[in-house]
C-alpha cells in the first residue's frame, strides 16, 4: 500500500491540460495536414501529375485543367508521404496542423492554396446538433468496433482512456455493450466477414445515436481498398457517419481533437 | 540434435535460392520428411499452398532446426488431396487448414478439419464441398461439445467487451471450469496474400506495415529483407542499427502494455494506470524517429526514411533514461503484490512438452521454457553482431510470460542504449533493384510476439507469384486455447492478455 503510494508520488500527476493548456507537443518529424502550393505545382503549365502517380491509394485527385493543382482526399491518404518525394517542385509538405476531422465526408478533400487555385479552407468538424448535444454532450458513451483494424487506430483510441488523455474527463467512456451505448467508432475497412456483427451492434445502440468513423480503412477501405474480402469503410455499410477521423492511424491528439469537436467542447 | 532430413534444401534466410534447386517431392514424401523432422526436434517455420493451374497445387514446408541455425526448404506437387500429418504433429494442424481453405485440397486424415478464414478458395475447389452459392459464415459450423447434463457453452464475440479486435471463442464449461475452449477467427480477414501477389507494386509496403498494426516494423522488417534478399541488396549497418532500435521499441512499447494489461486484470490499476502511460512514452519514441507512433513509413526496402542524427539520438537516451526508470517502479508493484501475484501464478499453464507439440514461438514459448528467439537462432541484420540474451521462464504460468516479457523489457532498454551510443556509419537508404525471377526466399525476424515469416516466390518476371506471410499468432493461437483447459472461465481475459496474440496478423 505504502509501495503504491510512494509511486503514485514518483509517477506524478500527468493528465494534460489540453484542451484547457496547450496540446501535448507533436513530434518534429509529425504529418498533418497537407498543404499544396499550386505556384509551385503548375508553374503555369499542367500538374505533372507525379504525386498522383506515386500515391499507394489514389488519394491524389488532379483535374488537370489550364492552372490547377492537385487536391488529396484526406480520407483515403495513408500520410506516408510518398508524394512528397515525388514532386520535383516540393508543392506538396505535410504540415504540423493535427486538427483533421470533418462532419462531412466530402469536406476531407484538401485542395490547394494559391494564386488561380480554388483556396478552400479545411472545414473542420461541427458539433452534434442542440437536440443531441443536450442529451450526449456531458456524457457520450461509445460502443468501439473493430471491423478488420490492423489494431493501430484500436491502440490509439485505447490510449485516450490512459491517465495522460483521460477520456473520461470530458463525459466520453468506451462501453462493453452496445446497449449502454450512445454510439459507435468504427475503426477497420469492414471485412466482409465482420459486416453483420457490425450491422447488429449498430441496431443494438438505442436512439439517438452517433456514428464515428476513424482511421483510413474506416473511412475508405484503407490500404484495403480494392480487395474483394472488404466493404470499403464505414461509408458502405449504410450506417450514417457523424464523424471522419483521417490518419493512418490518426494521432490520439487527431481522435481527441475529432470527440471534442462533435460533443462541442472545441469549436472551430 | 535438430538438423533437418536430406529431403529438405539447406536455405539461408535473406538468400534467395531458384525454385528448380529446391527438392520436388510428391505429397506423401513431404509428408513424411515433414513428419521425420518434427520427431527429430525440428519445427515448421511455414508451409503453404500455391495454386499452379491445371488443377495442381504446389505444396511448400520450411523448416527449423534452431539448435543448429539450420533452415530447410522442400516443396511436392499434388492434385487433389495431401496426407496430413497433424494427428503426429500438432504444430502443423492449422497450416494444413488454411492450405484446405485457400487451395481446396485435402489433408487426408486431419483430424478437425475446420476452416480458418471463412472465405472461399482461389480455385474455385472447395475443401467441404460447400454450395458455392451458399455463403459462407463466419464462426458458424461445428465445434467442439462435451455432453453432459451440468455441462454448459459460454460464446463469446465476435464483438468483445473493450477496444479490441474481434474473435469468437467458443468455452465448454462445468461451473467455473473450462473443459475446452475453441477459438474460431476470419473476421478480420482483408485477402492480404492476394493483394500483393504481382507485386512489389505501389500498394505493397502499405499491406505489409497493416498486416498487423502494432507489428509495423517486425513485418516491414521482414518484408524488407526478402526483398533485398532478391535484389541482391547489400544494407549499411546503419540501416541495421536502426531498423533494430525501431523493432526492439515495438517490442517495448509493446511489452509494457501488456504488463499493464495483464495487472488491470487482475485489478491491480497502479501498474495498470502507470503503463498505459508509459506505453505512449515507447511510442513516442518512435514517433521521434518516424514522425509517427507505429513506426509507418520508417522503413524501406534498401534502407530507412529517416537518420538518427545527434539531436535525435539525445532525444531518445534522455526519453529512454526516463521510460527506464518509471517501468521498473510501475512493473515492481506489480511483483510485490501478493494480490496479484497469487492470481498470476499457476493460471493458464503450459508445459514445455505442451509447447513443442504446438510449436509455440515468442514469449509464449519462452515461458514454458521453450528457449526459442530468432535473435538468436537465425539472426539477421545487427541481431548477428549484438546478441541479446534470451529470456525464459519456467513455469509456464501468466506470470512466467509476464516475467518473460519483464526481463525483455530490461534487455530491450540495454540493447537501444548500446545500438544509439554506437551507431554505425553508412548510407541510410542503398535503394532497391529488379527481383531475382524464379526464386523463393525467406525472412525472419523475432517480432514482439515471436517468429515473423515471410516467404516470398517470384514468378519469371521477377514478380510475387506467391507471399506467404506468417505472423507468429498464427503459432500461438492454439496455445491460449490449450491453455484454458482446467482453468476457470473468470481467468480467460488474463490468460489471453499473457498472449496477446494478433487477431489481424492471424487473419491477414
Amino acid at each position: 500500500m505504502l509501495k503504491a503510494m510512494l509511486a503514485r508520488a514518483k509517477q506524478g500527476y500527468r493528465t494534460m491540460r489540453y484542451p484547457a493548456g496547450d496540446p501535448p507537443p507533436l513530434p518534429a518529424r509529425f504529418q498533418g495536414l497537407p498543404i499544396i502550393d499550386a505556384a509551385r505545382c503548375a508553374e503555369g503549365d499542367r500538374a505533372c501529375e507525379d504525386c498522383a502517380a506515386v500515391c499507394p491509394t489514389k488519394a491524389i485527385i488532379v483535374t488537370n485543367t489550364a492552372g490547377s493543382a492537385p487536391s488529396i482526399d484526406l480520407g483515403a491518404c495513408l500520410f506516408c508521404g510518398d508524394c512528397v518525394r515525388a514532386c520535383p517542385r516540393g508543392a506538396i509538405t505535410f504540415g504540423k496542423d493535427y486538427r483533421l476531422s470533418t462532419s462531412r465526408r466530402e469536406d476531407l478533400v484538401v485542395e490547394s492554396f494559391g494564386p488561380g487555385a480554388d483556396a478552400k479552407t479545411y472545414a473542420r468538424a461541427v458539433a452534434m446538433g442542440r437536440e443531441l448535444r443536450r442529451l450526449l454532450g456531458r456524457s457520450l458513451k461509445l460502443r468501439e468496433v473493430s471491423a478488420g483494424g490492423c489494431n493501430a487506430c484500436e491502440a490509439d483510441v485505447n490510449v485516450l482512456g490512459t491517465v495522460g488523455w483521460d477520456l473520461g474527463r470530458f463525459g466520453i467512456q468506451f462501453v462493453a455493450s452496445p446497449r449502454h451505448a450512445d454510439g459507435i467508432l468504427v475503426t477497420g475497412p469492414v471485412t466482409r466477414n465482420m459486416e453483420l456483427a457490425l450491422k447488429k451492434t449498430w441496431d443494438a445502440i438505442p436512439g439517438p445515436k452517433v456514428a464515428i468513423a476513424v482511421g483510413s480503412c474506416a473511412i475508405s477501405g484503407g490500404p484495403f481498398a480494392g480487395s474483394p474480402e472488404v466493404l470499403g469503410g464505414l461509408g458502405s455499410t449504410g450506417i450514417p457517419v457523424d464523424l471522419w477521423v483521417p490518419g493512418c492511424p490518426p494521432h490520439p491528439l487527431t481522435i481527441l481533437d475529432g470527440l471534442l469537436r462533435l460533443i462541442g467542447k472545441i469549436k472551430s | 540434435m535438430s538438423s533437418l532430413p536430406a529431403a529438405f534444401a539447406k536455405i539461408k534466410a535473406e538468400k534467395p535460392v531458384p525454385l528448380d534447386e529446391l527438392p520436388l517431392l510428391d505429397g506423401p514424401a513431404l509428408a513424411a520428411a515433414m513428419r521425420d523432422a518434427i520427431r527429430e526436434g525440428s519445427r515448421v517455420v511455414s508451409y503453404f499452398g500455391t495454386p499452379k493451374g491445371e488443377g495442381r497445387t504446389e505444396l511448400v514446408a520450411i523448416m527449423a532446426g534452431d539448435t543448429t541455425n539450420a533452415l530447410g526448404a522442400a516443396r511436392a506437387l499434388v492434385k487433389e488431396g495431401f496426407p496430413s500429418i497433424a494427428r503426429d504433429c500438432p504444430q502443423t494442424q492449422l497450416f494444413e487448414r488454411e492450405i484446405a481453405e485457400q487451395c481446396g485440397l485435402v489433408p487426408e486424415g486431419h483430424p478437425w478439419l475446420k476452416p480458418v478464414r471463412y472465405r472461399r478458395s482461389w480455385t474455385g475447389r472447395d475443401a467441404w464441398g460447400r454450395d458455392p452459392a451458399a455463403p459462407i459464415l463466419p464462426g458458424v459450423g461445428d465445434f467442439y461439445r462435451v455432453e453432459g447434463e451440468e455441462v454448459h457453452e459460454v460464446a463469446v464475440g465476435p464483438v468483445h467487451a473493450g477496444i479490441i479486435e474481434p474473435g469468437h471463442f467458443r468455452f465448454q464449461c462445468h461451473g467455473e471450469e473450462v473443459f475446452h475452449l475453441e477459438i474460431a477467427l476470419g473476421y478480420q480477414h482483408r485477402g492480404v496474400e492476394e493483394s500483393l501477389l504481382k507485386g512489389p507494386d505501389l500498394r505493397t509496403f502499405r499491406l505489409i506495415e497493416t498486416i498487423a498494426g502494432d507489428t509495423t516494423i517486425g513485418h516491414a522488417t521482414a518484408y524488407s529483407h526478402a526483398v533485398e534478399g532478391l535484389a541482391g541488396t547489400r544494407r549499411s549497418p546503419r540501416v541495421d542499427a536502426i531498423r533494430a532500435i525501431a523493432l526492439e521499441l515495438e517490442r517495448l512499447a509493446n511489452h509494457t502494455g501488456d504488463l499493464g494489461a495483464i495487472a488491470g486484470d487482475t485489478g491491480y490499476l497502479p501498474t495498470s494506470s502507470f503503463c498505459g502511460r508509459i506505453r505512449g512514452d515507447f511510442l513516442n519514441m518512435t514517433a521521434v524517429l518516424a514522425g509517427n507512433r507505429f513506426g509507418r513509413g520508417l522503413l524501406r526496402p534498401g534502407g530507412v526514411a529517416f537518420d538518427i542524427a545527434d539531436a535525435e539520438r539525445d532525444e531518445l537516451l534522455k526519453r529512454l533514461a526516463a521510460a527506464e526508470s518509471d517501468v521498473t517502479n510501475a512493473v515492481g508493484l506489480m511483483w510485490d503484490s501478493a494480490s496479484v501475484m497469487a492470481r498470476l501464478e499457476d493460471t493458464g499453464r503450459l508445459t514445455k512438452e505442451e509447447a513443442i507439440e504446438l510449436g509455440l514461438v515468442g514469449p509464449a514459448a519462452r515461458g514454458s521454457g521453450l528457449a526459442r528467439d530468432v535473435r538468436r537462432d537465425h539472426p539477421s541484420g545487427i541481431y548477428r553482431f549484438a546478441q541479446i540474451p534470451v529470456a525464459t521462464a519456467d513455469s509456464g504460468d501468466v506470470y512466467a510470460r509476464a516475467n518473460v516479457r519483464w526481463l525483455e523489457v530490461g534487455r530491450s532498454i540495454a540493447f537501444v542504449r548500446d545500438r544509439l551510443g554506437a551507431l554505425p556509419s553508412g548510407a541510410i537508404d542503398s535503394g532497391s533493384g529488379p527481383l531475382a525471377p524464379n526464386s523463393l526466399v525467406v525472412a525472419l525476424v523475432e517480432g514482439w510476439r515471436g517468429e515473423i515469416c515471410h516467404a516470398a516466390i517470384t514468378d519469371g518476371e521477377g514478380r510475387f507469384a506467391r507471399y506467404k506471410v506468417v505472423d507468429p499468432s498464427f503459432h500461438n493461437w492454439p496455445g491460449l486455447a490449450r491453455a484454458l483447459r482446467g482453468q476457470e472461465i473468470s481467468d480467460f481475459p488474463l490468460c489471453n492478455k499473457s498472449f496477446n496474440l494478433s487477431y489481424c496478423g492471424h487473419d491477414l
